[in-house]
């Protein structure tokens, strides 16, 4: 009826001129469009009504938690297939890079070389790492995370791909898959993240950049008001200084430990200790004997590594914003006991293969200090080192093969290296980084480094860990 | 016994039953809730408060203490709308606490009480950091408190059933106290109806809105990024077009953009507590609304 009504308003206002309607049905249409006014007045009148009440009756407790819920109204409804996208986040960075140095002649002298890529960035223009995370909730019992590094090589690897429960509840989360392992201080946290552009030197030589593995972790947080936690990795052991050893079990495993706390309002600590324990076989690197040739020297035995962290942050009040500073030290302490195999049938040929006893005792730290002095802009110096120590090449020592000249990478050598750094950072999304560093890793040369970098978030909100 | 024994089990006991002394442990995320449960839970729960007033809560890291005060709470009260964003998801993976998790009733959000307000027509991070629920610094308007009070009330009810009748007695008795004292700051605030301001942030706009005040200019250029010169005295010039009564900033803000500008200006710079905790006077919600107030009504006189 009332569409009928409609249908006649419409068709008198859409053809005025056929409208030689008479007057007395213009007033009678008049006449019902004000009824229908008049009902739409009341009804709305009821309907704020209705409304106020529901505001007021909003203010009262005993509504009850069941309906407040869906009385949320602060977010709009989604639907479809896209409405449980997980979150997408991407990293862009890249270089420009001025050495002094070759930075292919790269290596670290004293230290059997860790297979990553710890050089400095190529020189000119290059791109750093690409990263691309994807991660959400799976249900409610399980959380998962995809990492993939997209390299300067247009190579796709994934950095990590894990899940990690969310529902052990008593303190306990289990993570699986492959993850940065949560040793030391900085070994979990992403390269886009940390406060210079590359790892520090005992990161480099120890651990190949970041020890990331294939295998499961679990953490146990203590219900005390002091944070506490434990937690123990099992993997396969194939990244430095493991390698892939092809048997059943655990090919690795790490332990470590975590405490921390706030020492008043503008002070927060935390330090930890952590254990690392793998068997390599058959761990190989390259290298040149005493006349250029080509050789192959490869570790099978026992490699263990302490590790002691200690990070501690201040900013006035607890309030960032403005100016902060934060110092953070590790130190390393990395033994192999097992044998090394010398071969160099694919070069001079003179020995062939040959096999004794090789052990290291070796030792390594850095300090460093990260100064946000005024809004978006902060300074940083960082000292590394390394500790040649005891190298126990049984080779060299039975004096009737090889001599310590065939083993160039592996002289006497310590390391260190000076870094300072300045960024700007226009928000929390964007960073460009000017670094310089004096870097003493190989023997008997310093290689002065400027580097330019720059890093851009896009996406999702990361957040990042203390 | 070994002294150094005696400690050591003194400790683990310590340790055992601490969390266990109160009934509910809350950790709240801001120090606006935090007050708010304890007026609606007293001795009930013990309260762990994350963050203070002179802390920004956008700008807060996943702290160690965060994660053991997490670890062990049976009840999260947050924001939420993205506030917490950047520190409250890795403290909730990282507690190992299933409680507290996002969908579990021990995480609450105030803001999924209400309807927000300033939510943006277009997600785009060229406008700055922006939330896509809408502004989510509820609290400076009093229904909001009392909304979200009520929810929370309930919240308590559900997770600790065996005090339901202290809890709800607890709310009843707050949200009358509460309507009494909004009736008057509603009173006392009539002056400042369409009072012109410049803020530092988009921080007080529920504050805005409910004493019906004018919000003419903002100090950061977009939310979130840190006033710039460039910005600021452009903002100036619009001043003197369409001028301030006050610039008006939280406790937390810096506040060396409000001073620039209310010397330049020749308006005065009014810093508000925003939250308890954030002046002298503001320790508890009431005091934190009638400090609020006076601060405002001064600039008025």
């Amino acid at each position: 009826m009332f569409k009928r009504k409609l249908i006649a308003l419409a068709v008198a206002l859409a053809f005025p001129g056929a409208a030689l309607a008479q007057d007395a049905d213009l007033a009678k249409i008049r006449e019902e469009i004000r009824q229908l006014r008049g009902t739409y007045d009341q009804r709305i009148q009821v309907l704020e009504q209705r409304l106020k009440e529901a505001e007021a009756n909003a203010g009262k407790a005993e509504r009850s938690a069941a309906k407040a819920e869906p009385a949320a109204t602060g977010t709009t409804a989604r639907s479809g297939e896209s409405a449980f996208n997980p979150a997408i986040s991407l990293i862009l960075q890249g270089t420009y890079a001025n050495t002094s140095q070759d930075p292919n002649t790269f290596q670290i002298t004293g230290f059997v070389p860790s297979g990553g890529e710890v050089g400095p960035p190529k020189r000119s223009f290059g791109l750093g790492e690409t990263e691309l995370t994807i991660s959400g909730n799976i249900d409610p019992y399980f959380r998962g995370q995809l990492t993939v590094a997209l390299t300067p090589e247009n190579e796709a690897e994934i950095e990590e791909a894990y899940f990690q429960t969310l529902a052990l509840g008593r303190g306990f989360s289990l993570k699986g898959g492959r993850f940065l392992s949560s040793i030391g201080y900085l070994n979990d946290i992403h390269q886009h993240a940390w406060d210079f552009q590359d790892a520090p030197l005992p990161y480099k030589a120890f651990l190949g950049n970041q020890l990331k593995e294939d295998g499961i972790q679990l953490k146990w947080v203590a219900p005390t008001p002091i944070f506490f936690e434990l937690g123990a990795e099992v993997s396969s052991g194939s990244q430095f200084p493991g390698s892939d050893q092809n048997k059943n079990g655990a090919g690795g495993g790490t332990i470590f430990g975590h405490a921390g706390g706030d020492i008043g309002p503008s002070y927060a600590w935390r330090a930890g200790l952590s254990y690392l324990r793998t068997s390599p076989l058959n761990r190989a690197y390259e290298d040149m004997d005493s006349v250029g040739g080509a050789v192959t020297n490869s570790f099978t035995g026992k490699a263990r590594m302490w590790i002691a962290d200690a990070v501690l942050k201040w900013a006035p009040n607890g309030n960032a914003s403005r100016t902060n500073f934060k110092l953070q030290g590790e130190y390393f302490r990395f033994t192999q006991d097992g044998a090394m195999t010398y071969n160099d049938t694919g070069g001079s040929a003179v020995f062939g293969a040959v096999t004794d006893s090789f052990n290291t005792d070796q030792s390594g730290w850095y300090a460093q200090g990260v100064w946000q002095f005024i809004p978006r802009w902060r300074v940083g110096y960082r000292y590394d080192q390394l500790r040649f120590e005891t190298v126990s090449n049984g080779i060299v020592n039975n004096a009737l093969g090889p001599t310590a000249a065939d083993f160039p990478v592996l002289a006497s050598h310590n390391p260190t290296r000076n870094t300072a750094m300045l960024d700007w950072s226009p928000s929390e999304f964007s960073r460009l980084r000017l670094q310089f560093a004096s870097d003493n890793s190989r023997i008997g040369a310093t290689d002065r480094q400027v580097i330019l970098q720059y890093i851009y978030s896009l996406g999702a909100h990361a957040a990042h860990k203390f | 016994m070994n002294p150094n024994l005696k400690f050591l089990i003194g400790l683990t006991a310590w340790l055992v039953v601490q969390p266990a002394l109160a009934a509910l442990n809350i950790f709240a995320c801001e120090p606006e809730w935090g007050a708010l449960a304890k007026e609606l839970a007293g001795d009930k729960a013990s309260v762990y408060v994350a963050t203070t007033a002179l802390q920004d809560p956008h700008r807060i890291e996943a702290r160690p203490s965060l994660i053991a005060r997490a670890r062990t709470a049976d009840l999260v009260v947050c924001t939420g709308a993205e506030l917490e964003i950047g520190w409250m998801p890795l403290v909730q993976t990282q507690s190992g606490n299933s409680r507290i998790q996002a969908g579990q009733p021990g995480y609450f959000e105030a803001t999924r009480q209400l309807t927000l307000i300033e939510i943006p027509q277009q997600l785009d991070r060229s406008l700055g950091d922006i939330h896509a629920a809408g502004n989510p610094h509820v609290h400076l308007d009093p229904s909001n408190i009392a909304r979200v009070a009520a929810a929370l009330a309930e919240r308590m009810v559900q997770l600790d059933p065996g005090e339901t009748v202290q809890y709800r007695a607890r709310a009843k008795a707050f949200l009358e106290r509460w309507r009494q004292a909004s009736t008057r700051w509603e009173k006392e605030g009539a002056p400042l109806k369409g009072l012109p301001i410049v803020v530092h942030h988009k921080n007080m706009s529920y504050l805005v809105r409910w004493l019906g005040m004018r919000e003419v200019g903002t100090l950061e250029p977009k939310p979130g990024l840190p006033p710039t010169a460039t910005h600021m005295s452009e903002l100036l010039a619009s001043l003197a077009r369409d001028p301030a009564k006050a610039v008006v900033r939280a406790a937390y803000n810096e506040p060396r953009a409000a001073e620039w500008l209310s010397e330049r200006a020749k308006i005065p710079a009014v810093t508000l507590p925003f939250t308890v905790g954030g002046s002298e006077r503001a320790k508890d919600l009431f005091d934190l609304f009638d400090d609020t107030l006076s601060r405002l009504l001064a600039v008025q006189k």
